[in-house]
């Protein structure tokens, strides 16, 4: 019997102990009729081939393991960035549930979200009813200041108008009349999480500033970060950096401290967020500036032509993207980037100095959203490794441009492949083909760890096996510092596990390194 | 064993009183019929066991912007019936976000080489796009299934989990699967899971049930030698591994488990399931459908049972050998014998740690009910349970576990549990991801009983003693007591008198 009460197995040393192996090895010869073990392992050799490989990638219809979402989780994240709101998804109750999981299970965070729980009979009478009593419930009961209302796809193939649901449900007194209800639709059957956030952010904007008069305020800038699962960290990094410049500037969404609430015996529903009376105000700013391109694009037209200057980065991270990021934000303000700044730059590019034997030369995979990759790609080249591999499932033929692009200005881009819309059963056949050294995602990346033994380092949404590390930033120099660490202990762990064998590899297992 | 207390019903009553109040009127009306405190029933009698009732209103729909904690069909189908399922490729037929936020969450065990012979950890979807919903996504489907069929040619089936959109844009999932099943010469299993069925993810488990019935059972010739001591284990999705630490005490009483479902499962062993003798049901809620089927069609009895905590396993193995009879009944006393020396010892170890604590339940279909016993054979005590999604017979099951003046909700809403545990101030809670982060900013002891929290497994005494451990450093760890910062004084009558 291989429990005791003194030293309790856990499931992973409990079900090697001998009673259990050889109770499964008997399930399976007597019970599971499987494959002959050589079979499969013909078939698992197979998938490592390049046949295999042009198989997968000419796969037209057939999605396995894919690096996206969908646009309600966008529009779920995006809300939880303005003062006390409440997410209102419209159609069925189970997608609410799984946005709120998902985000709970990356921050260990409470994530709250309404829905308006549509069945059957809203499908055929569609949904109205239950706009009506969903808003006037949710406002009773959750005390919000800003309801913003997102669609699942069930709610957008019935063809439900939210704009005159909303107004209906206001007739109706579910809401004040001035209760702030913005709105976006956001069809799971198109885009992704970025696009959800897109709109969902744009729709707030509308909703504040139609109508209104716009008196530019010099100098000021509006900061959109775009959907970020490390917006904890990033967030207040750049806020750091702006304090440190001078500059007046709004975080337009900013979920850093609802996705970071403190435990001290009281559970906030709400916690930060940018002020709606600050939403009001941004409209008078002379710029917008986007931290993620292809998470705002229709934002930042809308801000475009309500007058205002918009600039958009691709995830300011490493040196030169922070750079840029700065610059911008110093032009536009006029403010002088100050010496401290200078002096975290230059301690950055000495870390980086001291550590380039040992990144020279390394080749990466690297897959995420694709402003993420872009700006991994960017910093990897900076250390003088070569992102080899470059995908975002929810990647566009512009981005697989602009990337190329930046790829073609460096020699350490030369032989990089960009995968724009492929997914991680796609990457799976190019880590056999094409291999790395380190692989850079989140964490269903450890899939791919396991099959093809290339390092998995975690930089991105969503992260659930490893905890925290969210809350540290990747964005500015300082959040390079970060990322350059993570790269560099991922390869110092290994190479120290390569060469531990006693007597037989720890020649090599240097103490200085 | 059963542990003798009652539960203070005034004051939950009063707390129900209280949530009530603050929803508009219609609402109001409509959650209280899913709110109670258990009164004591009839006296047990012979027959029954009934000691308190528990009636509440329960799987009908919920009510729209409460943030109720259900989930859909499709949850119910892919998530919890046809998802553990390993040699079979389910797909999640629609847009790409349902099977992402499912994708590897619910820690159903399994042993094969994934993306080789089995496919449990994977996400495969049709990933709907605007075209798809415009001109309809049966061509797609078929693509998809030829794919599959050309990248994981080991696969033994293939279950189309249809979403939303599909039941909305009128395909004809079942046309697809029908013919592809020919082409390939495999199973192909259409579930009609779309999420806006029903009022929760019960549906779903029943679609899931019946899509067993119509396409798996009598499809094919099988080829299986019988036994008399064939048993089915219906319900166990082998979270953490429970389905096995429960098939080591089966086959250790004599009886051979040919099936097992789904947890670990093969398509085999749901094709070979009506050639048994008994069916042994743990989730009587997601499963019993395909139970009562296989009783009426193949004349199999089913039985349901409870591997959670000593007593209840105790008592279900002793009511599971007599079934079948005085050699099986020896075999199963001398395994209560061989593991007592364990229970004994986790007993001893950790009911002095928990003795009398509290605990506050809110979890799926059965847990609410067969966990309970499991904790008060640590000494511990219910004051409060739940279905997210049980029906009107888990209710009436409810009354054998729980005592008088307990608190019941059905359907609880995100303001309602709050206000519950604020107000009870449970020593732990159990219950699920959304619930859990802000319960412990409340400085209350958390453990999802969905997932085990990652641990497990809690079925069987192997099981048990990782229960207990677990609700042990829960409960005993010393972050909850850093909660409250040392210059910072609790009240401050004072100063509120001073602001005048």
């Amino acid at each position: 019997m291989p429990q005791s009460a003194e030293k309790v197995l856990d499931h992973a040393p409990l079900f090697r102990e001998p009673e259990y192996r050889q109770m499964l090895a008997e399930k399976r010869l007597n019970f599971e009729c499987p494959h002959p073990d050589q079979v499969v392992t013909d078939q698992g050799e197979f998938t490592k081939t390049w046949e295999y490989r042009e198989k997968n990638l000419a796969r037209e219809a057939l999605v396995v393991n894919p690096a996206k979402a969908c646009q309600p989780l966008g529009a779920v994240f995006a809300a939880a960035g303005f003062e006390r709101t409440m997410s209102f998804v419209h159609g069925s109750q189970g997608c609410v549930a799984y946005y709120r999981s998902h985000l709970s299970r990356h921050f260990k965070e409470p994530a709250s979200a309404v829905s308006s729980s549509m069945t059957e009979d809203a499908a055929v009478f569609g949904g109205l009813k239950n706009m009506v009593d969903g808003l006037a419930n949710t406002y009773q009961l959750y005390d919000p200041k800003m309801i913003a209302v997102s669609t699942t796809c069930m709610a957008e193939v019935i063809g439900d108008d939210l704009h005159s649901f909303i107004e209906n449900a206001k007739d109706e007194g579910s809401v004040p009349r001035d209760f702030d209800v913005p709105f976006a639709h956001t069809p799971a059957f198109v885009g992704s999480h970025v696009d959800g956030y897109d709109v969902t952010v744009k729709g707030i904007l509308e909703h504040f500033w139609k109508g209104e008069e716009r008196t530019e305020a010099e100098g000021t800038i509006n900061i959109i970060p775009g959907f970020d699962g490390f917006c904890v960290g990033n967030n207040r990094e750049l806020k750091r950096l702006l304090d440190l410049l001078g500059v007046s500037y709004t975080f337009i969404q900013d979920a850093s401290d609802q996705f970071d609430t403190p435990s001290d015996g009281e559970y906030r529903m709400y916690d930060g967020g940018t002020k709606i009376e600050d939403v009001r105000k941004a409209l008078n700013a002379e710029a917008t500036l986007s931290l993620q391109h292809y998470n705002t694009r229709k934002t930042l037209e809308y801000c475009e032509g309500r007058g205002q200057a918009t600039a958009s980065f691709h995830y300011p991270l490493g040196v030169q993207a922070t750079d840029d990021f700065l610059m911008e934000v110093s032009a536009i303000s006029g403010k002088q980037i100050p010496e401290t700044i200078r002096l975290e730059r230059g301690r950055l590019v000495d870390a980086m100095a001291d550590s380039q034997s040992w990144l020279h030369g390394k080749k990466y995979a690297v897959y995420g959203d694709p402003d993420f990759v872009y700006a991994v790609a960017r910093f990897i080249m900076e250390t003088g490794g070569e992102p080899t591999h470059c995908l975002a499932t929810n990647g566009t033929s512009a981005w697989e441009a602009e990337l190329k692009e930046l790829l073609a200005s460096s020699p350490f881009g030369k032989d990089a492949q960009v995968w724009a819309g492929k997914d991680l059963w796609a990457m799976r056949s190019l880590l056999f083909t094409e291999p790395v050294d380190l692989l850079i995602g989140n964490s269903y990346g450890k899939y791919l760890e396991r099959d093809t033994g290339t390092p998995l380092i975690r930089l991105t949404f969503p992260i659930f096996d490893r905890h925290h590390h969210h809350r540290f930033a990747l964005m500015g120099y300082q959040g390079g510092l970060r990322v350059l660490t993570t790269i560099l202990d991922k390869i110092f762990d290994k190479l120290d596990r390569e060469t531990s064998e006693t007597g037989v590899t720890d020649y090599s297992y240097d103490l200085t390194r | 064993m059963s542990l003798e207390y009652e539960n203070d019903g005034a004051l939950h009553a009063k707390l129900i009183e209280e949530v009530l109040s603050q929803y508009p009127d219609k609402a109001a009306k409509r959650r209280k019929k899913h709110l109670s405190v258990a009164t004591s029933g009839d006296e047990a009698g012979e027959e029954s066991e009934v000691l308190s009732e528990c009636e509440v209103k329960s799987n009908i729909k919920s009510i729209p912007g409460v943030m109720t904690i259900r989930g859909c069909a499709y949850a119910g189908s892919k998530g919890v019936v046809w998802g553990p399922v390993k040699d079979m490729v389910h797909i999640s037929h629609g847009p790409v976000g349902c099977g992402q936020y499912s994708w590897s969450q619910r820690r159903n065990y399994y042993v094969g080489t994934t993306g080789i012979d089995t496919f449990v950890t994977m996400q495969f979807t049709s990933d709907f796009q605007e075209r798809d919903i415009v001109f309809g996504g049966d061509k797609k489907l078929e693509q998809v299934i030829d794919e599959i069929e050309e990248l994981f040619p080991l696969n033994k089936g293939v279950t189309v989990q249809s979403e939303c959109p599909i039941g909305l844009i009128g395909d004809d999932t079942e046309a697809v699967s029908r013919n592809k099943a020919k082409e390939h010469e495999k199973t192909i299993v259409p579930v009609r899971c779309e999420g806006f069925r029903g009022v929760s993810q019960s549906l779903g488990h029943h679609i899931a049930n019946d899509a067993i019935r119509d396409w798996v059972f009598e499809k094919k010739d099988i080829e299986f030698e019988a036994s008399p001591y064939d048993i089915n284990v219906i319900g166990d999705y082998n979270i953490g591994g429970d389905a096995w630490a429960s098939r080591i005490l089966l086959e250790e009483m004599g009886l051979r488990v040919v099936g097992n479902w789904s947890g670990d499962a093969t398509l085999a062993e749901i094709e070979r399931a009506p050639k048994a003798k008994l069916n042994l049901i743990h989730c009587y809620r997601s499963m019993n459908y395909i139970c009562r089927h296989m009783e009426e069609k193949y004349g199999i009895d089913w039985m349901e049972y409870n591997f959670f905590g000593p007593s209840q396993t105790e008592a279900s193995l002793r009511k599971i050998a007599k079934h079948f009879g005085p050699e099986i009944e020896a075999k199963a006393e001398a395994v209560i014998a061989k593991y007592r020396p364990l229970v004994d010892a986790v007993i001893a170890k950790y009911r002095p740690r928990l003795e009398g604590r509290t605990v506050m339940l809110y979890v799926g279909g059965l847990r609410p009910r067969h966990v309970v016993t499991a904790y008060e054979d640590l000494g511990m005590v219910i004051v409060g349970t739940g279905y997210e999604f049980g029906h009107n017979d888990d209710y009436q099951r409810t009354g054998h576990y729980v005592k008088k003046g307990t608190l019941i909700y059905d359907d609880v809403t995100g303001y309602e549990l709050e206000k519950f545990i604020e107000g009870i101030r449970p020593d732990l809670v159990g219950s699920g991801i959304k619930e859990k982060y802000p319960v412990q900013k409340m400085g209350i002891p958390f453990r999802q009983m969905h997932s085990w929290d990652y641990s497990g497994p809690y079925h069987g005494y192997d099981g048990f003693a990782i229960f207990a451990r677990d609700m042990d450093l829960a409960i005993n760890n010393p972050v909850w007591n850093l909660y409250d910062a040392p210059w910072k004084k609790k009240a401050e009558p004072s100063a509120a008198i001073a602001a005048e």
